[in-house]
């Protein structure tokens, strides 16, 4: 995939170019774990849109040949575990070659199991100990502001995550200091490792919690590209922190996987990979046939 | 305290030391930044605050948010120096100093007060006795307990100019001088020989420094000549000083205001086993403290020149099987 990059001054809104693309890095998600024997496909796949969006949607300013251009935006994979959804945006992208991906957790690999800093190009924070995140990202938010710098810092937290205290702590501080540069989206997709999390420790009411400790929030359809990207464009329009509540549905795009949470952390098997990356591909074959027909109705609504 | 350091002057707290060496850093330095956990009236990071507000941060109560932040200034290119009481910061934090700073190797510089059982009156819970054990555990670090106000004020300048992570514990109490001035300059990983002798040598850092002079003075009465090392930091060690004293004076007193595993004593038998085998005896705590006046808590708990003094005569005997 050629290199991408993305300013707000030329955005790409065009949503079936990111449907595709979301796809594409479904696909990769499932081959890098299969490849790799082991790892998190259920919130991997639940936060697809919402990297898709902030990769290709222009909202992440970065630069694959310069990852450490000084000005870029930041983006923390704080729910580190879901780490092949950011390896497979980062191939997309163009810091990564895509072979690279089913290197995924191998000895010697730059693809570690979960982000680790100074290894893949692209990671801007070592997570994987949940919880982390935001507080790593407020303090970026604060250097930049310290300097008199425009860029932004994006923090995607895992629902089950908020149950960690320093969210909280770092929610508490940023309401305080209330950088507009920085934006949470919480990949809400209801399920943590060992079940539902409202039948384990119950997060409800989340918007209610972010409002309170001084977040602008918003609800919406994680995996519905116009509701993402709008919800994106609100963010940085807000004057202080802004909190996206992303609904998803744990391992979306891949039928079986859907709502299984079986699938939080084991690996798809050869057979399962076959049919994810069958059903993945009639995905892309509709989206494709669906622009020919809405080209061929533009064409006939022409002429 | 005085009591306790006898032929000795009492000089300021290390705190008070790091706080002062830190705002005449910032004046220096635009990228330093200060974070501090509700603590910075005793840790002392307030001067650099009223000096420098707009590059201090109050946190509030939130130790693992202070060191996290402190992680993503440190990648946005600033220098963040981050205090609490030694037990909040190190214990608190440290998941957050293994992920934010140690892990990425981040230029973070973690500052604990309040170390150790000096602290006095407050208790156990505020009383830091594994800070030093923890913080040497982290790959990377590097760990200095100064021993007087002279020393401190080095060592802050040495944290800064180092880059990558560091922990420095200061103290509440007022700190027996040990040094006349400020060092010129203070090298990690280089130790202070203080007093010679070749009998036996004792190594100590922070409140224990004073009673090894201590107890130099009272041994070399009794014809017993001790050496005297200030190895203020703890990771990296001076290996060099730690062999020559093994070989030339053939046993080592490890001394120090922590448990006896992990910390100073523990580090230093592990180069001694590799480097020139020789005879330790070690001086420090085996567990957890109790409220009191801090001279009391000292004799208690033997961390004073007649517990080191008890340390060389076990050591003396055990060497060479006479009784000192």
């Amino acid at each position: 995939m050629a290199k991408v990059m993305h300013t707000p001054t030329a955005p790409i809104r065009d949503i079936q170019l990111m449907r595709d693309r979301a796809t594409s890095i479904r696909k990769h998600i499932v081959e890098m774990l299969a490849a790799a024997g082991s790892g998190h496909p259920g919130g991997s796949l639940s936060a697809v849109e919402i990297v898709t969006a902030l990769y290709f949607g222009g909202f992440l300013r970065y630069d694959a040949d310069n990852p450490e251009w000084p000005d870029r935006d930041r983006f923390i994979l704080s729910k580190g575990h879901g780490v092949p959804v950011q390896y497979a945006a980062l191939a997309e992208a163009g810091f990564l070659p895509e072979s690279e991906l089913k290197t995924l957790r191998r000895i010697d690999s730059r693809l570690q199991g979960h982000p680790v800093l100074g290894t893949a190009p692209g990671i801007e924070a070592s997570t994987g100990s949940l919880g982390q995140g935001l507080s790593i990202g407020l303090g970026m938010a604060l250097a930049a502001r310290l300097d008199g710098k425009d860029w932004n810092v994006f923090v995607l937290l895992g629902d089950g995550e908020c149950q960690e205290g320093q969210v909280w702590e770092a929610a508490m501080a940023a309401g305080h200091h209330a950088p507009a540069n920085l934006i949470a989206i919480v990949d809400y997709n209801k399920f943590q490792l060992d079940g539902a999390i409202a039948d384990i420790i119950d997060i409800s009411p989340l918007a209610d919690k972010w409002q309170a400790f001084g977040w602008d929030t918003t609800e919406i359809n994680g995996h519905d590209l116009g509701q993402v990207t709008d919800a994106l464009e609100w963010s940085l329009s807000c004057r202080r922190p802004a909190c996206i509540i992303a609904h998803t549905v744990k391992g979306q795009g891949v039928s079986f996987m859907e709502n299984q949470n079986a699938y939080h952390g084991v690996a798809p098997t050869e057979e399962e990979l076959a049919r994810a990356l069958a059903e993945l591909d009639s995905t892309l074959q509709r989206a494709e046939a669906s622009i020919e027909r809405s080209g061929s109705a533009a064409r006939k609504a022409g002429t | 305290m005085k009591a306790i350091y006898p032929g000795l002057t009492l000089g300021k707290a290390t705190r008070d030391a790091y706080g002062e060496a830190l705002r005449d850093l910032g004046r220096l330095h635009d990228e330093i930044v200060v974070l501090d956990a509700d603590l910075a009236k005793s840790t002392k990071s307030f001067a650099f605050g009223e000096a420098f507000p707009d590059r201090f941060f109050n946190v509030g109560i939130q130790e693992a948010n202070m060191v996290g932040m402190a992680g993503g200034m440190a990648s946005a290119g600033k220098v963040p120096f981050i205090s609490s009481f030694a037990a909040f910061v190190i214990l608190k934090g440290f998941d957050q100093l293994r992920m934010a700073v140690a892990y990425p190797q981040l230029n973070v510089k973690v500052a604990g007060s309040h170390g150790g059982i000096s602290i006095g009156e407050d208790g156990a819970s505020q009383q830091s006795v594994e800070d030093i054990a923890l913080a040497c555990s982290l790959p990377g670090f590097t760990v200095c307990v100064p021993s007087d106000e002279h020393q401190m004020r080095a060592v802050v300048k040495a944290a800064y100019r180092h880059k990558g992570p560091v922990y420095i514990r200061s103290g509440r109490p007022k700190a027996p001088l040990i040094y006349d001035a400020e060092p010129k300059e203070f090298g990690f990983g280089k130790a202070q020989r203080l007093r010679e002798g070749n009998d036996v040598t004792i190594i100590a850092n922070g409140m224990l420094v004073g009673a090894a002079l201590v107890a130099h003075e009272r041994l070399r009465v009794e014809g017993i000549q001790v050496r005297v090392v200030d190895m203020a930091c703890v990771q990296p060690l001076d290996e060099d000083e730690i062999r020559l004293a093994a070989l030339e004076t053939g046993g080592i007193v490890a001394a120090e205001e922590h448990l006896v595993h992990g910390g100073l004593g523990a580090r230093i038998a592990q180069v001694v086993v590799r480097v020139q085998p020789a005879p330790m005896e070690f001086v420090g705590l085996n567990g957890y403290a109790e409220s009191g006046d801090p001279e009391a808590l000292m004799r208690k708990y033997g961390l004073t020149a007649d517990h080191v003094i008890a340390a060389v005569r076990r050591l003396l005997t055990r060497r060479n099987g006479k009784t000192h």
